[in-house]
């Protein structure tokens, strides 16, 4: 169901409800979304909810148009990304993803350490191997040397981890699946679970190939 | 319809418009001197008269001390952000400026806030387009870079305000564009505004879609246009005449200023005629009879101005970039800004895009266009923009300082706005009912590095054991992408007061005074046009009722009815030479009143006398509708 955002009997603007994302358009709490939907959504509650449309209208309208039109702007830009969709779900069923967690970043910020990553172990030798090549090229462009064959190295272990990027991407995909039609509360715990575990290699990954791109500069 | 027009204003470092919207196509308001463009500089005469615009420009030579130009540089900057500005342009800061406090600007013997200075050009703007009504205005939509920060966006907002502006919307420059090109060409796509202006660069790419304009992302440098090209050339001269004729400007300076503004007025020319000519010749004349002469041609100037047009790839890509999309993916390019008149940019546009860009709007118009569409959007729409919507985006990351020095993004650049984040906080003592939060705008990790928005103290904490106070801030940009903060402790619900200190900005409190000060002489010319407006519909009554008198129909009046109009008559010639225009309006409301019947037996005339076969001519009544009541309020073209 789709929360009221206008008067049933007036069809004026109303204050928004304190409503999750999904209701906020009226979809049920699913991975699997069809974002041309989403879009055309989008598009005809923005029409109704902007500020622009406001431009002559009383100042409590003004407002809650103000607040209605912002929660749609944040529920759109949160549901439309597939991470960040995944993500939000996770928070609204009490999972707070580990290592992105303001908790985790702000303890790793105020004691001066660095965040603690957990290496995924399918990973542990490409990464090890990553590390010591990255230490090296930075030594060089410190003296002032090039070494084609390191950098093609790193170009190799790059690509390597661009793909695996992608592939968890589609992991996560199949476990949307999972959430989505399971009806049994285990299996779906199950699912978020995974989905967990994805996000964070996915992370991971994605913090390395930071890294690698920051060195190659 | 005295304040029903909403006009676009483009507020520029070099020209300024306005624009409002005339039935289905927006059109440039010009000035009294029959010129659309109005350049922003702002003069002090030898009567300390403020003068704006071309007239202004002579200033700029004769005494340069009197007059300024690009204050949009230092639109929301502070003092140590500006240095480097301060040695490019002959901006002369007032003595007395205290550490922290809003640059001012000397003006002869004057000074003036950045904003108040905007302030100046808004309100010939104003008046432009009040004289062209005939009416008062008192609403606009104003344009803003889209690179603009929070402090810069409201710097421009208080401008208005000081110009008796009511600002119901600042819209990004690019975007205001791209609604005057959809208007235009009604076309889904995606497209690509280049805009580079006098002062500012900004690229914007958006996704057209059935009237809806959403803005996908935005970059650019809010401090890179024409005048980085001028002032390259206005150094290089200055290098030369020193080489050359042992003449060092530099030194000196302030004596020197009327060289240095002639020798800029010489670039400037020149820079404009090599974007059609191959060749263009510089001839200034300098102090001790000295000449500085000197020919460039295309290649030359293209070869100098290379490394700042350059500046432009960047921001373009990264855009790109966080559209997440191939330059092969964009549909169109659209030009803004006098600068992409150089060929050299225009191939540069080509290249990065890979397609020719459009050129058949005027770049120097097309902002304030745009910014009367939206204004037209804003006062309920017409027919032609009931459909359009624009989805602009916020251009920076929105953070707070957390433990560390560290910049917490909490809203990312190129969200849709309004856009919002809800942050939590507690106390670190017992008892405590203080919470201090810095607001920071920008995109790096430490907030040294970002830009420092504003200071927010949250008041009225209850007191509690330390972490147990859970305070809810939450954290709103709104359609102009200006932040609006709130705060409550949610185990009281009790609202949090909230003391902002703008890092860089007038307090409501300063404006509120700036804008009394202004509103005195906004509230003068306003009674003084109001006063020649209702002496003149005095006078059309007056005649006309002079003139009919000898008709037939004055004669069949009772002398009652004649006495009364001749008594109402006298009492308007009399209101009609003080300056009070209330008792003017009454006077011939009441003449109009007691005229009726006169205006009656007038139409009966007409009648009877058509009846005979006379012809109009003998009635001595004129053609025409408004002769059918003789003293009704005249229309005059």
């Amino acid at each position: 169901m789709r929360a009221v955002h206008f008067c049933s009997a007036c069809g004026k603007v109303q204050p928004p409800k304190p409503v999750d994302y999904f209701t906020f358009f009226g979809f049920p709490r699913k991975l699997n979304l069809d974002t041309a939907v989403l879009e055309k959504e989008f598009y005809a509650l923005s029409r109704r909810l902007h500020p622009d449309g406001f431009g002559q209208a009383n100042e409590q309208e003004r407002a809650w148009s103000l607040e209605q039109s912002s929660m749609l702007n944040d529920a759109y830009r949160t549901l439309k990304d597939p991470i960040k969709r995944t993500e939000y779900l996770l928070r609204l069923e009490g999972i707070e993803l580990e290592e992105q967690s303001k908790q985790a970043t702000e303890k790793a910020r105020a004691t001066g350490e660095l965040k603690k990553q957990v290496v995924p172990p399918d990973l542990l030798e490409e990464v090890f191997e990553l590390n010591m090549h990255l230490e090296e090229l930075r030594m060089q462009k410190k003296m002032g040397e090039d070494d084609p064959a390191l950098l093609e190295e790193i170009g190799k272990a790059k690509l390597s981890l661009e793909e695996k990027h992608d592939a968890l991407l589609n992991e996560l995909k199949a476990e949307w699946k999972q959430w989505d039609e399971s009806e049994e509360e285990s299996s779906r715990r199950k699912a978020l679970d995974k989905m967990l575990d994805v996000l964070n290699r996915r992370n991971y990954i994605r913090n390395l190939l930071r890294d690698v791109n920051e060195a190659m500069e | 319809m005295s304040s029903d027009y909403i006009v676009g204003i483009d507020l520029g470092t070099t020209n300024s418009l306005v624009a409002y919207m005339q039935g289905d196509s927006p059109v440039v308001i010009p000035g009294e001197d029959g010129l659309n463009l109005v350049p922003s500089v702002v003069a002090l005469d030898e009567k300390k008269q403020v003068i704006v615009g071309n007239g202004a420009r002579r200033y700029l030579i004769e005494t340069p001390e009197r007059a300024v130009y690009s204050i949009k540089r230092l639109m929301g900057r502070g003092l140590e952000d500006v240095q480097e500005e301060l040695k490019l342009f002959p901006f002369q800061l007032a003595d007395d400026l205290n550490e922290g406090e809003v640059l001012r600007i000397r003006i002869g013997d004057r000074t003036y806030t950045p904003p108040e200075i905007s302030g100046l050009i808004l309100r010939q703007l104003k008046r432009n387009a009040e004289r062209f009504f005939g009416a008062s205005v008192t609403q606009a939509v104003i344009t803003v870079p889209a690179y603009f920060n929070d402090a810069q966006r409201q710097a421009t907002k208080d401008a208005g305000r000081i110009a008796g502006l009511n600002v119901l919307r600042l819209v990004n420059e690019p975007t205001a564009a791209s609604l005057a090109y959809g208007l235009d060409k009604k076309k889904n796509g995606i497209v690509a505004v280049y805009d580079l202006g006098g002062g500012t660069f900004d690229v914007s790419i958006l996704k057209l879609h059935d009237g809806i304009f959403e803005v996908i992302a935005t970059n650019g440098d809010t401090h890179l246009g024409g005048d980085d090209i001028d002032n390259l050339l206005i150094a290089i001269a200055v290098d030369d005449i020193r080489g050359d004729l042992g003449l060092d400007l530099r030194k000196d300076a302030r004596h020197n200023s009327e060289s240095v503004a002639r020798i800029r007025k010489a670039v400037i020319e020149a820079k404009i005629a090599l974007s059609s000519q191959p060749t263009a010749k510089l001839d200034v004349e300098l102090p001790g009879g000295k000449k500085y002469q000197r020919e460039i041609s295309v290649a030359m100037f293209e070869q100098m101005i290379q490394p700042i047009i350059d500046r432009t790839v960047g921001p373009c890509k990264q855009a790109l970039k966080d559209a997440g999309l191939q330059p092969e993916q964009i549909d169109e390019v659209v030009l803004v800004g006098g600068s992409t008149r150089i060929p050299k940019v225009r191939r540069l546009v080509q290249d990065l895009f890979g397609r020719v860009p459009h050129t058949d709007l005027n770049p120097d118009e097309v902002v304030a266009l745009g910014a009367a569409v939206q204004a037209n959007i804003l006062g309920g729409g017409s027919e032609i923009t009931q459909d359009m919507l624009l989805l602009d985006v916020t251009p920076l990351s929105l953070g707070i300082e957390v433990a560390g020095g560290v910049t917490d993004k909490i809203i990312l650049r190129n969200s849709t706005v309004p856009a919002s984040a809800t942050q939590y906080y507690t106390t670190q003592v017992d008892g405590q009912t203080n919470v201090a939060i810095h607001v920071l705008q920008g995109e790096r990790e430490l907030a040294r590095d970002c830009r420092s928005l504003a200071r927010f103290d949250l008041k009225g904490v209850p007191p509690m054991v330390a972490g147990m106070p859970r305070i809810e801030v939450k954290f709103l940009i709104d359609a102009n992408g200006i932040l609006r903060v709130s705060a409550r402790e949610q185990r009281s619900g009790q609202e949090a007061e909230i003391d902002v200190k703008p890092t860089y900005g007038l307090t409501d409190e300063q404006v509120e005074n700036m804008l009394l000060e202004s509103y005195d002489y906004a509230e003068e010319d306003f009674r003084q046009r109001q006063v020649i407006e209702a002496r003149q519909e005095a006078d059309t009554i007056l005649t006309v009722l002079a003139k009919e008198r000898k008709n037939q129909a004055w004669r069949e009046l009772t002398s009652d009815e004649r006495g009364s109009i001749e008594a109402l008559e006298k009492s308007l010639l009399d209101v009609r030479k003080g300056d009070d225009y209330h008792a003017i309006r009454a006077g011939i409301d009441a003449l109009n009143q007691s005229t009726m019947h006169f205006a009656e037996l007038m139409m009966e005339t007409v009648v009877s006398t058509t009846l005979k076969g006379k012809s109009m001519d003998d009635t001595g009544i004129e053609e025409g509708p408004q002769s059918g009541h003789p003293v009704a309020k005249a229309d005059f073209e």
